[in-house]
């Protein structure tokens, strides 16, 4: 009995002074990011974190770690970041998101002396409406939901437009996102509402529209999207651009997937900020321009497999070579006039009266 | 005398000393945090009192197509609530009778074989949760493992993943452990003697049983169905991924209320849903109590 | 055992062990897939070795419940002491039936109600973090307590009350009569109550999901978060390893009970022959 609690002391103390940063002049950096959504070193790709580490140990003299955690989801970072439970220096929100932290004051300004890499960044990136003046952000990716589908099920001919998850012959093979605003905005598109509409009434339309897809629905879907498309288990899908490679690389043999952009559809954009609970603002911003980087940022822009605004990232033909002609098609499709593209069709913060009434409408699909 | 009130008075030392830690534990993480969940159910996000929480829960209402395709006004909470107690309630159902004869088997065999199949029963449970749902998508999914074993059989397919059974499949296979371990544990102290007696008084198996078995087992069947029900009633991940997220749960209802950033409406479904289940306990000792007496 | 019975046991660990047959050959997948068996690799474990996140997340879910279960235990153990000796009828009721809230309430609950008070207490302190590893910690020893206490509780009640008196009237401190007299009568209760707690603890993910915070991420959290990108074979291949090392330990353990036992028997024979000898003479 004395050893085990002596045992649980002993490691208990070891617990709290591992979990202490600045303990033995190891400066922290707590970077919260995505799940899965940095290169980090799996099947011989760039570990960002470690070279990191190494590289501003090789340039600064000084030890640091980084404290790298997940999310799930925006609203899951949101709640964590906004109820004060926990701290970090660098986060990765999605556009809406960074609207909403921005007008609610969580975010720092980031000292651009610090960022020379953001010369990097295309000028169809700047200016946008999360953060018009350029003061909070710097964006990581991009991206566009298109429609997936197995061309050995479904017929060429109704392959077009949003029509096709909504069209009876493919019933229980069609695959829905698992989170309300990315689900609706799929109605929204189909029948040309805007997808940032506070009015109740517009919303009411697109659930009466997801009502009529709900028995057509074979599951909702967040991650396990991969599987069941690879599989053949389903045959239509709206996912991210970027993940329909993953998808086409891993599918079975009686699998033929397809990818195409339905007219109207969501563009996202998830940036590199600092929030105001930030604790080494400027460790955080070497960090951020580190990402920017050339060999950062096309080691993540290869994982991740989803379109970079960094034009030493799309301009790089090593990077074009490993994506292959199609990717780059489907992941760059005209950069020109992204900026208006993406200002019409992207997700606004909706305000919190409107997010929670999308909950209960949620619900009311849900129970259908 | 004297150091007789002295060892009294040592002990009454060791007791106290003994309670302490615990005590403050439990009014602190137990007792405090309940009390926190009540303060959010009854407040708005201003933190002022206010009832529209809870009320929500009982009056909130959706419109829905019946089975003939008339449209409805229903209770979403109530349907949501509704729902998960009954797929929980079939689970712990399924779980008892599959779960009790195994008990009462393992209680019979050999000290060896006893350790060895529990041990058994515990092992899936070291492995996580969420693997062991993701490896029941696998098993269960229409070009799944069940499916393609029926194919080489010549049987056409079935389909199961994304339909009640799938979630009540998850549930049972979960909870499993937390059902036979309770009702083992009875059975393994009950005296082989007595079940020996009542067959020489003429009880035919039924009637050993009926009335000598169940009558003693019956307060690890009564754990058990608690440490499987509950979980199973507010579960949010296997309906998720089992169900295909199609069968909302007061589970879910919750985590996306929270998701939502409305802590207090969450609060108050959690609250209302302690009650609901606190009172179900209470009156399910009552009973056991009485039948265990009588 | 009978051959129905037999029967019948053999199909419950068929559906028992159906998922962990499935993970373990599909950690050799060749693909990424989890559905359709391309070829056998061990890719995915050298894949797993080289990930340091998720070894760091298992190192965590480890530590977090070894802290936990011992915690736990310890507390648990002197708790149930207490109970047993507690007099008024009125205050022991009131301990049991808080020490059964966390085993009776959904763990949502317990997760929400702990997230929001830690958050509340943080706020009102002005703390830059109000979730770390020490909210988690406390949050798997508070839903661990119950499980060790009802453990122990039974023991303590089999256990002969005149036991620890006598031995304090040959003169023990109370703490020696409680390590010397109480613990061995009480252990099997004590290690069985220390597994459950420490099994829980390595499977909770409600919980831990709503208690994480800052820089102590557990497996289930990580394996949640994953949303972005599929669930890998990797973390199948880590689920089979982790079966292999339990199996081994239980192997481990039986092989030492057996020997243990071996020992006791030989003990008692000794015993007996000594008795024997003595009442000859």
């Amino acid at each position: 009995m004395k050893k085990i609690i002596s045992l649980a002391a002993a490691i208990l103390l070891s617990a709290i002074l591992f979990s202490g940063c600045g303990s033995d002049n190891v400066t922290c950096l707590n970077v919260y990011n995505w799940g899965e959504y940095i290169s980090d070193g799996s099947e011989g790709s760039f570990d960002t974190i470690r070279e990191f580490e190494n590289w501003y140990f090789e340039n600064y003299g000084q030890k640091i770690k980084v404290n790298y955690d997940t999310f799930a989801s925006n609203e899951d970072m949101y709640n964590k970041l906004s109820n004060g439970a926990v701290s970090y220096d660098v986060i990765i929100p999605s556009d809406y998101m960074i609207d909403r932290m921005r007008n609610e004051g969580m975010l720092l300004p980031l000292n651009y002396e610090n960022i020379p890499n953001y010369q990097n960044i295309d000028d169809s990136f700047r200016g946008l409406y999360y953060d018009p003046e350029n003061l909070y952000s710097i964006p990581y990716t991009y991206g566009v939901v298109g429609i997936i589908y197995n061309a050995n099920k479904v017929d060429e001919a109704d392959a077009k437009g949003w029509d096709l998850m909504w069209n009876e012959k493919y019933k229980g093979d069609i695959l829905q996102f698992n989170n309300p605003r990315d689900a609706f905005a799929t109605a929204q598109y189909k029948l040309g509402l805007d997808v940032n509409d506070l009015d109740h009434e517009k919303w009411e339309l697109a659930l009466t529209e997801m009502k009529k897809q709900f028995p057509l629905v074979k599951s909702f879907v967040m991650d396990e999207v991969f599987n069941m498309m690879e599989a053949g288990e389903a045959s239509v899908a709206a996912y991210y651009a970027g993940d329909y490679f993953t998808m086409a690389d891993n599918q079975a043999d009686s699998v033929d997937l397809r990818f195409y952009y339905p007219e109207r559809t969501n563009y996202f954009i998830d940036a590199m900020c600092i929030p105001s609970c930030c604790q080494n603002k400027e460790l955080a911003e070497i960090f951020i321009n580190y990402m920017l980087s050339p060999e950062a940022a096309i080691a993540n822009a290869e994982y991740i497999s989803y379109a970079s605004p960094n034009s030493a990232v799309y301009n790089d033909p090593s990077y074009a070579e490993d994506m292959g002609e199609e990717a780059m098609e489907i992941l760059y499709p005209g950069i020109e006039n992204f900026n208006e593209l993406y200002n019409t069709y992207s997700f606004r913060n909706l305000g919190p009266e409107t997010l929670i009434y999308l909950v209960n409408l949620w619900e009311q699909l849900k129970i259908s | 005398m004297k150091s007789n009130n002295s060892i009294s008075k040592r002990n009454d030392l060791v007791r106290k000393l003994a309670l302490a830690p615990y005590s403050v534990w439990a009014v602190l993480f137990i007792v405090v945090p309940l009390l926190f969940v009540a303060y959010y159910a009854f407040t708005d996000n201003d933190f002022n009192f206010t009832f529209d929480n809870v009320a929500r829960f009982f009056t909130a209402t959706t419109s829905v197509f019946d089975k003939q395709g008339m449209p409805k006004e229903v209770h979403t909470y109530l349907v949501i609530f509704m729902r998960s107690l009954r797929l929980a309630a079939i689970s712990t159902l399924i779980c008892l009778l599959l779960g009790y004869p195994l008990a009462y088997i393992i209680s019979r065999a050999g000290a060896k074989t006893q350790k060895v199949i529990i041990t058994l029963i515990m092992i899936p449970m070291w492995m996580n949760f969420l693997i062991r749902t993701y490896a029941w998508m696998t098993i269960l999914q229409d070009s799944g493992i069940i499916n393609r074993i029926l194919g080489h059989l010549g049987i056409s397919p079935i389909h199961i993943i994304g339909t009640e059974a799938a979630v009540i499949i998850g549930m049972v296979y979960d909870y499993f452990p937390y059902m036979v371990l309770p009702i083992y544990s009875i059975m393994a102290k009950m005296d082989n003697k007595l079940i020996e007696a009542a067959r020489d008084l003429g009880c035919n198996s039924a009637g050993v049983l009926r009335r000598v078995i169940w009558p003693l087992s019956l307060p690890g069947v009564i754990s058990g169905i608690t440490m499987v029900l509950i979980p199973s009633i507010s579960t949010f991940y296997i309906s998720q991924k089992l169900g295909y997220g199609k069968f909302y749960l007061i589970g879910d209802a919750i985590e996306g209320q929270y998701a939502a950033n409305n802590l207090h409406f969450a609060a108050a479904i959690a609250f209302i849903l302690m009650v609901i289940l606190l009172a179900a306990m209470v009156l399910m000792q009552r009973y056991a109590d009485k039948k265990t007496c009588a | 055992m009978k051959t129905t019975s037999k029967i019948y046991t053999a199909l419950i660990m068929i559906f028992l062990f159906a998922p962990i047959a499935v993970l373990l050959i599909f950690s050799f997948n060749e693909s990424k897939s989890l559905s359709v068996f391309s070829g056998f690799s061990l890719h995915w474990y050298s894949e797993l070795f080289h990930d340091y996140a998720t070894l760091n997340a298992l190192k965590n879910t480890v530590l977090l419940a070894v802290c936990a279960s011992v915690i736990a235990t310890v507390t648990g153990t002197a708790a149930a002491v207490g109970i047993t000796k507690m007099r008024n009828k009125y205050l022991k009721v009131t301990l049991n039936t808080v020490t059964n809230i966390p085993m009776i309430n959904p763990d949502i609950i317990t997760g929400i109600s702990l997230m929001l008070m830690f958050v509340f207490v943080g706020r009102l302190f002005g703390a830059a973090t109000s979730l770390n590893f020490g909210t988690m910690l406390i949050s798997h020893i508070t839903f661990c307590l119950p499980y060790v206490i009802l453990q122990v509780l039974p023991k303590l009640q089999q256990m002969d009350k005149a036991l620890p008196e006598a031995a304090m009237d040959l003169g023990c401190t109370p703490f020696k009569a409680f390590y010397k007299v109480i613990i061995p009568e009480i252990l099997p209760g004590i290690v069985t109550g220390m597994i459950m707690a420490f099994t829980l603890s390595l499977d909770d993910f409600v919980i831990s999901y709503f208690t994480s915070g800052n820089g102590f991420q557990t497996l289930p959290i990580r394996i949640y978060n994953m949303t972005k990108k599929t669930v890998t074979p990797k973390m199948y291949a880590l689920a089979t390893l982790i079966f292999f090392v339990i199996l081994m330990l239980l192997l481990i353990s039986n092989l030492a009970d057996s020997e243990g036992d071996k020992t006791i028997k030989e003990a008692r024979k000794r015993k007996k022959m000594r008795k024997a000898t003595e009442a000859a003479n």
